[in-house]
């Protein structure tokens, strides 16, 4: 009797000290689990080393060795402190301070030990780190009329990531505006434009694709890349517009507008001609 | 026995350096593996690359930290083949040398609660919380079950081992909040209360030392003056007792426990030099030996 007792107290204490480990490592869990999945959002500053999966993928398979910082040669890299708002030790970079230099043999995805890195890059033009969007178009000084061109010009893939687009500067009447426009086919987010950005807040900025791209909903369909595809009008065939211009006049739509039938444009070819010419007569 | 100073009667029958042997040892290993790491980014010298999580030696050993990595792999992530063989590499080590070999001769976090220790039988603190030392094994699960749940490695956010290291070597920030919190947490919370009773890093290690080769043994243990100076020491000392006292109930000499960490600092302290490092086949032969020997005084 005595003996049964005691044994039943002990599975009493047993079951009570069970539970009281279980709960007490739930709880903790608990906090951990919630602080970790609270550490998924990276903040849009922060860019991860070129080859670097999705944000999730990426924090389940970088075990924060290091090994991509040492090998980066321009330092670029760096592992994240507990109390900055990156998951703590995982390797990033901030655009406006240390950009990636872009280096051909890619010494970072070659030292990962884990392929939290994939080791499939092998062209760096193929990376894709985040995609750099010219935000402020208020005090972009290309927007503003001038010729700063910085971004344009320190770009890695120029003219195929960064182009310039003449628009007429609606401002002085007379001139050109250069707008500097990503390509997100091109642009790998290195982060060199944003670094280099003469104000003193970059307008051009390296974001991640989340934020910096728009997404067609998937059973949006674009009328004219099926009509393509197709090699035909899917609906009803469009009735050729026609205009009711004046006499010997024809529109060009590529952009000369209204203009005198067969003639290659209304101006002289020596802009001298137009500037000198008498009001009230034609050449 | 003196509580406030283990090792005295040691120091007095061996000499002060005989009887710090294995510690002393100990920390030129743990100061020498960090040396190493830091030889790069403070001099230049890139002998080893990296940190315990996975580094690279000589640019060509590469070594995995196999816990981190089991993380990384209950996480979902198809796990490259340089980390796999850092891994095996690592794993086969502490098979060879015993699993909390990390946690006495390598881990940096290890000079941190051994100074909690030594602070706390020093001030001849005797409170200490009540806590399982299987709770260990409850955290290392809940590691891999976060792992599981959550797609990421959710307990190396907080995880104070890899911080510290990482943090010696890459920076440490607010990290020294984490391992001050740690340190007082075990001088006056509970007694060896993070690498004892928490620490997953050290129940993962130790499930490696369960099947390996080299262990302590009480090999003279007949020859135990209970003076309990190997017990004041012991960062386990609950592993002690089968080796050291049962001989009658058939037990080996050699502690089989996988939560002995062979630090051998129980060695040192011992002025009657009972214990010795062994290959834990020590106990298929000498029991009976022992206990034939002890027949033979007894008669």
């Amino acid at each position: 009797m005595a003996r049964a007792s005691a044994r039943k107290l002990s599975r009493r204490r047993f079951l009570v000290d069970t539970a009281r480990t279980a709960s007490g490592v739930a709880l903790f869990g608990l906090g951990v689990g919630l602080y970790a999945k609270r550490s998924e959002s990276l903040p849009a500053t922060a860019i991860r080393p070129p080859g670097a999966g999705a944000e999730g993928d990426f924090l389940g398979a970088c075990i924060r060795c290091g090994l991509c910082v040492r090998d980066c040669p321009y330092d670029t890299l760096k592992l994240a402190l507990p109390e900055e708002p990156v998951a703590t030790g995982t390797p990033f970079f901030e655009a406006r301070k240390i950009p990636c230099e872009m280096c051909e043999d890619i010494p970072c995805v070659k030292a990962c030990p884990t392929g939290a890195l994939d080791k499939n890059l092998t062209d760096i033009d193929q990376a894709r780190m985040g995609l750099a969007v010219l935000i402020d178009q208020e005090n972009c000084l290309n927007f503003l009329g001038l010729r700063c061109d910085v971004c344009y010009r320190v770009c890695p893939l120029i003219d195929k990531a960064i182009t310039l687009e003449p628009r007429h500067n609606v401002r002085s009447g007379m001139h050109a505006l250069f707008i500097p426009v990503v390509h997100s086919e091109a642009c790998t987010g290195c982060g060199k434009c944003e670094h280099a950005c003469v104000l003193d807040q970059a307008a051009i900025k390296v974001l991640p694709d989340r934020l910096a791209k728009g997404e067609l909903g998937r059973h949006y369909r674009v009328g004219w890349k099926e009509k393509q595809r197709a090699g035909g009008s899917l609906v009803t065939p469009d009735v050729e517009h026609r205009y009711n211009l004046p006499e010997g006049m024809e529109y060009d739509y590529e952009g000369q507008g209204l203009k005198r039938k067969g003639a290659d444009t209304p101006f002289p070819d020596n802009p001298l001609d137009s500037l000198n010419r008498k009001s009230g007569g034609r050449p | 026995m003196s509580p406030l100073h283990p090792g005295r009667e040691a120091v007095l029958a061996k000499g002060w350096w005989r009887a710090h042997k294995w510690l002393l040892l100990r920390r030129t290993s743990q100061f020498g593996i960090l040396a190493l790491f830091l030889a790069g980014p403070w001099f230049g010298w890139w002998i080893v690359k990296g940190n315990l999580a996975s580094s690279l030696t000589l640019d060509v050993l590469p070594l995995t930290d196999p816990y981190v990595l089991l993380q990384s792999f209950l996480a979902g992530h198809a796990v490259a083949a340089t980390a796999i063989l850092g891994a095996a590499i690592v794993t086969v080590f502490y098979l060879l040398v015993g699993g909390r070999v990390y946690c006495s001769w390598v881990c940096p976090l290890n000079l941190v609660t051994d100074a909690a220790a030594w602070l706390r039988r020093r001030l001849n603190i005797k409170g200490s919380a009540r806590m399982s030392r299987q709770t260990r094994y409850w955290v290392l699960g809940l590691t891999f079950l976060l792992a599981l749940l959550t797609g990421t490695l959710a307990w190396e956010m907080v995880n104070p081992v890899s911080m510290f290291h990482r943090g010696l070597i890459f920076g440490l920030g607010f990290a020294w909040a984490i391992i001050l919190g740690v340190f007082l947490f075990d001088l006056f919370v509970l007694r060896q209360g993070w690498c004892g009773h928490v620490c997953p890093v050290g129940a993962f290690y130790g499930l490696l030392t369960v099947p390996s080769l080299v262990r302590v043994s009480a090999a003279q243990r007949e020859k135990c003056d209970d003076c309990m100076d190997c017990f004041a020491v012991c960062p386990e000392p609950q592993v002690i007792r089968p080796a050291l006292k049962g001989a009658e109930q058939g037990i080996g000499p050699v502690i089989r426990s996988p939560q002995c960490t062979n630090c051998g600092r129980c060695i040192d302290v011992c002025a009657l030099d009972v214990f010795r490092f062994a290959t834990r086949f020590h106990s298929a032969t000498k029991p009976h030996i022992r206990v034939a020997q002890n027949k033979e005084v007894s008669s």
